[in-house]
């Protein structure tokens, strides 16, 4: 790629593809030339990822694990089987451990190696955890990390980092917010944010949780 | 010593603060579905292991100047260079000029969710008993090693206890040199945040796991 005056282009030519564009495409022909890959298939990777496979997946787990205590049980247990047991598994989540934040013990989860992330329940990570202000601060500010997200614990709750650095992924259960009694598994899965279950921040708080109760 | 890893951040300063994101951004460019797809796609033929991409997207020079999806491109295409899959005049063009290398398999679509859905367990039959129990102190290896590991700098040799026995898994420093999968055991230990940090460092009640396998740990007095 050649020719251009500008490396950081607003310009208004909508049609020009960027650096990047050209240089995946290119590869993605050569490659499909060569017979090494089937283009079908990247579209239904890319759609399974952005359709299918996400946090949604996760924020049924937790919702599940508050409702039932036999299923709680069974995550703390053995995650790998029970998060199979609604259908989530496979790439990046061969190997699941379920850890359960207490107003005693609030969990986080990094990979200070890369960016290890449990996919099955979570879908692809968000850029920050990829980056390198969360990977570093993560596992030695953990509160700083925190305030980013506007969370704040109070100081008698201890908190525990989990470092991906083996093929062992990790989902944090939150609390479940007060005020819920009575609410539907459903409407419990709304309150989980991607985020409580990485343990940047807490479950959402019912807004609306008085008039619902 | 050659072997450079511009991956391993735990710990260190200078980094800014972290930049949240709404939970529905999963890309930030037209490019990046394709990169991770092909990257996925590519994998799925066999031609190296997660551990050998690792230690490719790692060690590459510019890693920290790279955003995450372009890392995972520019290691691509060097894995499939070195194995004679595409040369550059091919990256550059777009374009078939050298016949192609035969591949294990092909990932067709119709296969891709059953192929998601299996993933690739790493755990493997014991190669013997494990050496540590729950609740043993350990001390982490010290020592920068000529090739990849799962070992963090700032764990290294650092006191801590087992908490978790996983089983025996794939042994990644091996298997991303191509040497085999040489399962060992993989453990889970916690270090407290006095004997990561110092005393100096300012308190935030605070404990750090990381999955060790027992050739990173030796024993260390109760």
């Amino acid at each position: 790629m050649t020719g251009h005056d500008h490396s950081d282009d607003h310009s208004d030519d909508h049609s020009e593809l960027g650096e990047m564009d050209l240089r995946v495409r290119a590869l993605e022909s050569v490659l499909t030339q060569k017979g090494y890959i089937d283009p079908a298939a990247l579209d239904a990777l890319i759609d399974t990822y952005q359709t299918r496979i996400g946090p949604r997946n996760g924020a049924r787990v937790v919702a599940r694990a508050w409702v039932d205590q036999t299923f709680h049980e069974w995550l703390m247990a053995d995650a790998t089987a029970a998060i199979a047991s609604l259908g989530y598994t496979g790439r990046q989540g061969e190997h699941m451990v379920a850890v359960q934040n207490t107003n005693e013990q609030h969990h986080m989860v990094v990979c200070t190696l890369c960016s290890c992330y449990p996919w099955p329940v979570l879908g692809l990570p968000p850029t920050w955890y990829k980056s390198a202000p969360y990977r570093s601060r993560a596992v030695k500010d953990p509160r700083g990390v925190l305030a980013d997200f506007g969370t704040a614990l109070p100081e008698t709750t201890r908190i525990r980092v989990w470092d991906s650095t083996a093929e062992v992924r990790y989902l944090v259960v939150p609390q479940r917010p007060a005020g819920t009694e009575g609410w539907s598994e459903d409407q419990l899965a709304s309150l989980v944010s991607r985020d409580s279950m990485i343990g940047t921040r807490l479950a959402d708080a019912p807004a609306d949780a008085r008039s619902a109760a | 010593m050659s072997y450079v890893t511009q991956a391993d951040l735990g710990g260190l300063p200078g980094f800014g603060p972290v930049t949240p994101e709404p939970e529905g951004e999963l890309f930030h460019a037209g490019w990046e579905p394709r990169a991770l797809a092909l990257t996925l796609a590519m994998g799925a033929t066999g031609s190296w292991n997660i551990d050998a991409s690792r230690a490719m997207r790692e060690t590459l020079p510019d890693y920290r100047d790279l955003s995450y999806y372009q890392i995972w491109l520019a290691a691509l295409e060097q894995l499939m260079l070195q194995r004679g899959q595409v040369f550059p005049d091919e990256i550059a063009t777009g374009e078939m000029r050298h016949p192609a290398a035969p591949v294990a398999r092909v990932l067709q679509a119709g296969n891709v969710p059953a192929v998601l859905a299996k993933g690739s367990s790493t755990e493997r039959a014991a190669p013997g008993p494990a050496r540590f129990a729950v609740g043993q102190a350990v001390r982490m290896h010290i020592g920068k090693v000529d090739h990849h590991t799962r070992l963090p700098g700032y764990v290294q040799g650092k006191r801590g206890t087992i908490e978790h026995v996983h089983g025996a898994h794939v042994f990644a420093d091996a298997n991303a040199q191509g040497l085999g999968e040489q399962p060992q055991w993989l453990y889970t230990v916690v270090l407290d945040e006095a004997e990561l940090w110092g005393d100096a460092a300012p308190r935030q009640n605070l404990s750090v796991s990381v999955d060790a396998w027992e050739s990173y740990l030796v024993e260390a007095a109760a």
